[in-house]
């Protein structure tokens, strides 16, 4: 993740290292916050003793601080973080049940791992009551798994929910982290053992310090912003930059056609011609995608959270339109993400449509490198062979009309196998793997 | 060893410290912190040396540990293992590892312990309904902004803040 790219590969060393070193800082943290006593959790449910609240938010205010910061520097894209899918009825009965866990057993998972590990035999016997409760699920999840997916909203964030910027949001946050941490103080002062004077007014100045240099990162994440697509690109271009030259997001028509018949993988073809050239002709199961709305969260929305064995092609005419696209999208974090070599005109040579087709015989390779090259007699969509080279069919895709182009298409070519040969060409997909599909809860 | 429990941290400096590692995290592997997958990996792999055929049937345990699939090799379940030792290794740093049972005054150890089983079985079944617990759903969402982790968030204090009067003999 860090700057922008992958940097940890399952199964590795590395890999595991790295998630036994932050596991071990976890629990080293929880466990000298006093997260491993149940009674002192439990205080926080009282009243007495609000040092789950505390930890809690101040651990969110700052991890959100510090990822909305970097990202406005540059040092990380947030499109490439795993944030949280909402299934909000889930969400909140879950929630609840867990409250209702929380209370009874006094910890949450997390904590009851510190609490066993430090030898808390009732920590203990709550990691044991785990096991159980998660094997419970994994038993009764299939008798109410619509409601398990029910209300799913995807990447959901609070601020494009309120329509704000992330900003907006974070500075929000800690304002309200802040008039709950001075609650917490006055309620702790009035409830908790040994019972203190209530002093309304804040007396600590390290904390106002806290207080005043934390609410300036905020203004200036507010000042700086997120960068947009455009910006991300730029800072990108490095590496990308030579993809692009050494031609390695290229994909010839023939490798593309081969994936498409690979049913372990999803191949999206994704159009961003104009709509009338989409409709004169384009590759079977392509979608158009306008450029204007690439940069919608919604679109992106869709790419981003594809399964890890989704391939995404884009095809222009040429290829400028489509290498245009390619910045735009890569930038946004988007992987498995290529292009087809030469366009559409370029798939047309090698998958040739069926001849009465076309107005003229032969293509036209004058003209603008992002013209179709290719002169339908009519919009034929994806009802030609030539979209389908993927595909075995006895059925020809068009019964060519009498006279016309048609006279001089064979009756093999008509009729026979409508199969195209798929020709010889490097292979350049390499599938990558998501790092972040799943959260540390997956 | 007998020594004297370090006091704990000033929770904002704990808060801190939790935030900055949560960020490491998501600047590192793109993803923040969790338990309860781990727990689940963990279970799915045992149950699978008993019950492989049963774990290969039901789906959501299927997807984790079933055929040739090793539940244990995951992120997460290293994440576990990490946990339990930072945590042994804190508290015997900080002379607080002790065998004990930490429970209100009122009522007996083997109270205790059975409602601490309880609420670990309610507990983790709601954090896999949840999609995660208060680490991976409430601490990680909460940090990348995630809606529905705020509506979680809310659910569970309001879970335990609901039940806690009932419960208050417990815990005082």
């Amino acid at each position: 993740m860090a700057p922008f790219g992958t940097l940890l590969h399952p199964g590795t060393l590395v890999y595991f290292l790295v998630f036994l070193l932050i596991g071990l800082a976890f629990g080293a943290i929880l466990e000298m916050s006093g997260f491993g006593d149940s009674r002192k959790l439990a205080a926080q449910f009282y009243f007495k003793d609000l040092t789950v609240l505390k930890v809690m938010f101040t651990g969110i205010v700052v991890a959100a601080v510090l990822i909305f910061l970097s990202s406005s520097l540059g040092l990380l894209n947030y499109d490439q973080l795993w944030v949280n899918p909402t299934y909000l009825k889930s969400e909140i009965v879950g929630g609840l049940i867990m409250g209702v866990g929380f209370i009874v057993g006094g910890f949450c998972p997390g904590t009851s791992l510190v609490a066993a590990s430090t030898l808390k035999l009732d920590g203990i016997l709550f990691v044991l009551g785990g096991f159980f409760g998660v094997w419970a699920f994994g038993e009764s999840v299939g008798s109410f798994a619509d409601f398990f997916n029910s209300s799913f909203y995807g990447r959901l964030t609070v601020f494009d929910w309120l329509g704000t910027s992330p900003g907006v949001v974070v500075l929000l946050l800690t304002l309200m982290a802040l008039v709950m941490f001075y609650l917490a103080e006055i309620a702790e002062a009035h409830f908790g053992e040994p019972k203190k004077a209530v002093s309304w007014r804040p007396q600590s100045r390290p904390k106002m310090a806290a207080v005043a240099s934390l609410l300036s990162v905020c203004i200036l994440l507010l000042a700086l912003g997120q960068p947009s697509p455009q910006a991300k690109w730029e800072r990108l271009q490095g590496g990308l930059a030579k993809n692009l030259e050494d031609r390695e997001v290229y994909v010839h028509p023939g490798e593309v056609a081969e994936l498409k018949k690979n049913p372990s993988l999803s191949v999206k073809i994704m159009d961003v011609r104009s709509e009338a050239d989409f409709n004169l002709f384009h590759i079977g199961g392509a979608q158009r995608l306008d450029p204007a709305e690439m940069a919608q969260p919604a679109t992106l929305k869709r790419l981003l959270t594809a399964p890890d064995n989704a391939v995404f092609f884009l095809v222009s005419n040429g290829e400028p339109a489509a290498t245009q696209a390619w910045k735009a999208l890569k930038a946004s974090g988007v992987t498995n993400l290529y292009i087809i070599e030469g366009g559409i005109n370029k798939w047309l040579q090698v998958f040739p449509p069926e001849p009465c087709l076309l107005a003229s015989s032969a293509s036209t390779p004058s003209g603008p490198a992002d013209q179709l090259q290719f002169d339908f007699r009519y919009a034929v969509g994806a009802q030609s062979r030539a979209a389908h080279p993927d595909s075995v069919r006895t059925q020809p895709w068009v019964a060519c009309p009498e006279g016309g182009k048609a006279a001089t298409a064979t009756f093999a070519e008509l009729s026979g196998s409508t199969k195209s040969p798929i020709p010889a060409y490097v292979k350049k997909v390499k599938l990558q793997r998501k790092v972040a599909t799943k959260g540390g809860c997956g | 060893m007998n020594r004297l429990a370090r006091p704990y941290l000033n929770p904002y400096v704990g808060g801190t410290l939790l935030g900055i590692l949560l960020f490491l995290a998501f600047f590192v592997t793109g993803a923040g912190l969790g338990a309860s997958g781990g727990i689940n990996h963990v279970q799915v792999a045992l149950l699978n040396l008993f019950a492989q055929a049963h774990v290969d049937r039901v789906g959501y345990m299927a997807e984790m540990g079933g055929g040739s699939r090793s539940a244990l090799n995951n992120s997460a379940v290293f994440m576990l293992l990490g946990t339990i030792l930072g945590g042994a290794l804190s508290g015997w740093l900080n002379g607080r590892m002790k065998l004990e049972i930490r429970k209100g005054p009122q009522i007996s150890s083997g109270v205790r312990l059975l409602l601490a089983f309880s609420g670990g079985l309610i507990m983790a079944y709601g954090a896999r309904l949840a999609r995660g617990c208060t680490s991976g759903q409430a601490l990680t969402g909460g940090a990348v902004l995630s809606a529905g982790s705020f509506a979680f968030m809310f659910a569970v204090f309001g879970g335990a803040y609901a039940l806690a009067w009932f419960l208050r003999r417990v815990w005082n």
